[in-house]
């Protein structure tokens, strides 16, 4: 995208002062499901915007797994026009009401932000968020440009972040899209796995809808592998795209992880967000009161189980984690939500053992404290146990949310489908290609568990791939000189 | 939505569905199971499958009413349609021709261990059908089971149909007869493939048990049906649900499955004094 003339010349004193994002007193979300963050107003978010520089060679698209005009929509939001900033996200970017909430912005675009040395890079992920909720203010969603149908069938499996990606590129360029949910209701992770508060499932909703509108056709409770398997798909559609994200939770493999009372992360936040857990006994999904409640992990899922234990009206709820505050692999700002909620991080701790009651129900369990050693293979210190130190913290409930495998599924009932040694499914970073005829493959199944954004990128390059495929059409990356995307990927 | 085609009640508090799922139907194999919803907002529960028609495209599907979701299962008639008919998941029970073949049900376990002794007389196995109830009045499909079994036992607490006991006696009864199964399978509730479990161990054969532990989505992502078998940590909806009875960790088992019994509990009372 080439600047503007005009805005060039308009030279005005850096303004560093970043806008809070203004959200919910601690003391009062603590209690309630409520989405915590609750968005700019127009007042903020023009403000916010023009505080963009508009750079002449803008480094913050290059952050951007799925090549959003960043600065293209800024300014639209600085001139006040909010329809043109939506039309601009959503030319490259189906779902921008989520992707302005969940996605790590300080380690993607907005660290690639000029302005960034300055400790003060402009709010994107804000104004993403401001552009989609703006929009869905209207009441009014306005639809892309859309191909004339192609005639060709495509399978979207998995209708989470990578799914929705693959479904709304390829609905746009004018094939047939199907995209296929083995739960009740679509969105994947975003709807059984991000919490109400960080992402209200009417928002989710908002953009499921969106991808129908286009044209995309849903179909939950199918279970593909088992209701169907892959090869009899491939005799309806002409290309399969497989985004079944990462399904098999780990456990720590210790003793003691049967006990009553230990959760998978998984398990804890699907009962709460899928199942709507937090309305019971207005739902039927019963859920445990616990009074001290310990989250084992320090990434994202970590953090969304331990505020939801907060909400549920546990008394104590801490993280453990084995190493210490600076590895944590959360998003700052969830951490520091976290913290002023009231949840106690331990440290440089590691639960060696957890020891039940005669019913079988958790009673407490045995940490050691560990310090950091050398760097191991991800370049952070490695915990090394330091002897004699075990511990005892009683405890109520435990939830393990320490990562998760590719969901193997769909690999067990597809022999052909060539798997690498973590039960990933092996597809090209370029074009998404399995080893399969006409299967592609993106996002946490590929890669094993990462973000959101991440897997939109997958969809995105799969999408363009698999027009490439069924048009011999190639297609080049909209507002964008070059595609960046295997770049990109290497540096998050 | 799928549409419920026939619910009644067979014996007393056991119901038999059947419901329109050509997709599932076309798929299914003995041993699997599906998740259903009664209604929206209703939990996510995994029922076995007892029979199919692949040209209908129905299941035939039997529930014991013990709580709110089954409850309003229950209370569903022909013709309404429900949400939620996924599957079929887990993996289906391992059939292998000749040589006998003790096929084992109680409770609602009559209903899912019919295809299991179906398929294995298909194949050519001597097969010995055992149905165990309280009473006889408890008691159901007893002519589908003799038509494709060389045997039909039935067992009853009460002594009001065949042996009088639990299935704990089915060694002693079998050394009687002459029977000399080289596999076992046993279907019905956790209790009962715990104590057939320990009792045929003496047999020496593989013991294959239908776990039915808590599930929310049956498809490997939650982890809540996790059981120990043989050391080591199973999930019940992908690698089970069958799994040889004696390297079950039964003890944990159980006190998982009864984790949400005071919660149940409170909804089914909630349930009767306001009508909902």
């Amino acid at each position: 995208m080439t600047m503007d003339e005009k805005t060039k010349k308009t030279k005005k004193k850096l303004d560093l002062n970043r806008r809070a994002m203004p959200k919910q007193p601690a003391r009062i979300r603590r209690r309630n499901f409520d989405e915590v963050a609750l968005g700019y107003t127009a007042e903020h978010a023009i403000a916010e915007a023009s505080r963009c520089i508009m750079c002449k060679e803008p480094h913050c698209t290059e952050g951007c797994p799925v090549d959003i005009d960043i600065p293209g929509f800024i300014k639209c939001i600085a001139n006040g026009d909010f329809l043109g900033s939506i039309r601009i996200l959503k030319a490259t970017n189906c779902l921008p009401a989520m992707c302005g909430r969940v996605c790590p912005q300080e380690t993607q675009c907005e660290i690639k932000c000029v302005l960034a040395k300055k400790n003060a890079p402009i709010a994107i992920g804000r104004l993403e968020r401001f552009a989609a909720d703006w929009e869905a203010s209207q009441g009014r969603v306005e639809m892309p440009e859309m191909r004339p149908p192609s005639g060709k069938r495509i399978a979207a499996i998995g209708s989470g972040p990578a799914g929705i990606t693959v479904a709304g590129d390829l609905i746009k360029l004018g094939h047939q899209v199907t995209l296929f949910e083995a739960l009740h209701e679509p969105g994947g992770v975003l709807t059984y796995g991000i919490p109400e508060f960080r992402l209200p499932k009417r928002i989710v909703r908002r953009e499921m809808d969106y991808i129908r509108k286009l044209g995309v056709e849903v179909v939950t409770d199918y279970v593909v592998g088992k209701t169907k398997t892959v090869d009899q798909l491939l005799d309806k559609y002409d290309a399969l795209f497989l985004g079944t994200g990462a399904g098999l939770p780990w456990f720590m493999e210790i003793p003691g992880e049967n006990l009553c009372g230990v959760y998978s992360a998984n398990e804890y936040l699907t009962r709460m967000n899928l199942m709507r857990g937090f309305a019971y006994p207005k739902s039927s999904m019963p859920i445990k009161k616990h009074r001290r409640v310990a989250v084992i992990g320090g990434g994202n899922v970590a953090m969304d189980s331990a505020r939801t234990a907060v909400r549920l009206g546990a008394e104590e709820v801490y993280i453990i984690y084995r190493r210490s505050r600076q590895e944590l692999p959360a998003r700052i700002e969830e951490v520091e939500n976290a913290e002023e909620e009231g949840v106690v991080f331990q440290f440089l701790t590691l639960p060696v053992r957890l020891r039940g009651d005669a019913s079988g129900w958790l009673k407490e369990i045995e940490c050691l404290r560990m310090e950091l050693g050398e760097p191991d293979a991800s370049g952070r210190g490695k915990p090394v146990k330091i002897p004699n130190s075990e511990f005892i913290l009683p405890m109520d409930a435990v939830v393990v949310a320490i990562g998760n495998s590719p969901n193997p599924l769909i690999p067990n009932c597809t022999p052909d489908l060539k798997v690498g040694k973590n039960g990933n499914v092996v597809a090209d970073e370029k074009s998404g290609r399995t080893s399969k005829d006409r299967v592609w493959a993106g996002g946490d199944i590929v890669t094993g568990a990462a973000t959101v954004i991440l897997a939109m990128g997958a969809g995105r390059i799969a999408a363009r791939s698999i027009h490439e495929h069924l048009t011999g059409e190639k297609l080049v990356a909209p507002a964008q000189p070059e595609p960046l995307l295997g770049e990109t990927q290497s540096k998050t | 939505m799928f549409k419920v085609v026939k619910r009644e009640m067979i014996v007393p508090n056991i119901h038999v569905m059947e419901v329109r799922a050509p997709e599932v139907a076309e798929q299914v194999q003995p041993g699997q199971f599906v998740i259903v919803r009664s209604a929206e907002g209703s939990e996510r529960i995994p029922l076995s499958v007892a029979d199919w028609d692949r040209k209908a495209g129905t299941l035939t599907i039997v529930f014991m009413e013990v709580g709110v979701s089954t409850g309003a299962l229950a209370r569903l008639r022909a013709g309404a349609c429900i949400p939620t008919v996924a599957g079929p998941l887990g993996r289906p029970t391992t059939i292998s021709g000749g040589g006998q073949v003790l096929c084992v049900g109680g409770c609602y376990g009559i209903a899912s261990i019919l295809p299991i002794a179906r398929a294995f007389h298909e194949a050519g196995s001597d097969v010995t059908v055992v149905l165990e109830a309280r009473s006889l009045y408890l008691l159901f499909w007893q002519d589908r089971m003799r038509a494709l079994s060389k045997r039909l036992i039935t067992i009853t607490r009460d002594g009001s149909s065949g042996y009088r006991g639990h299935v704990t006696r089915l060694p002693e009864i079998l050394r009687e007869g002459g029977i000399a199964p080289a596999h076992v399978v046993v279907n019905g509730c956790t209790f009962l493939m715990a104590r057939a479990s320990s009792a045929f161990a003496q047999l020496g054969v593989p013991i294959m048990v239908s776990m039915n532990p808590i599930m929310i989505d049956g498809t490997g992502m939650c982890g809540v049906c996790r059981l120990t078998v043989a050391g080591k940590m199973k999930f019940a909806c992908v690698d089970g649900p069958d799994f040889d009875g004696r390297e079950v960790d039964w003890p944990e088992l159980l006190s998982r499955r009864k984790q949400y019994m005071d919660e149940e509990a409170f909804l089914c009372h909630r349930a009767s004094c306001t009508g909902v």
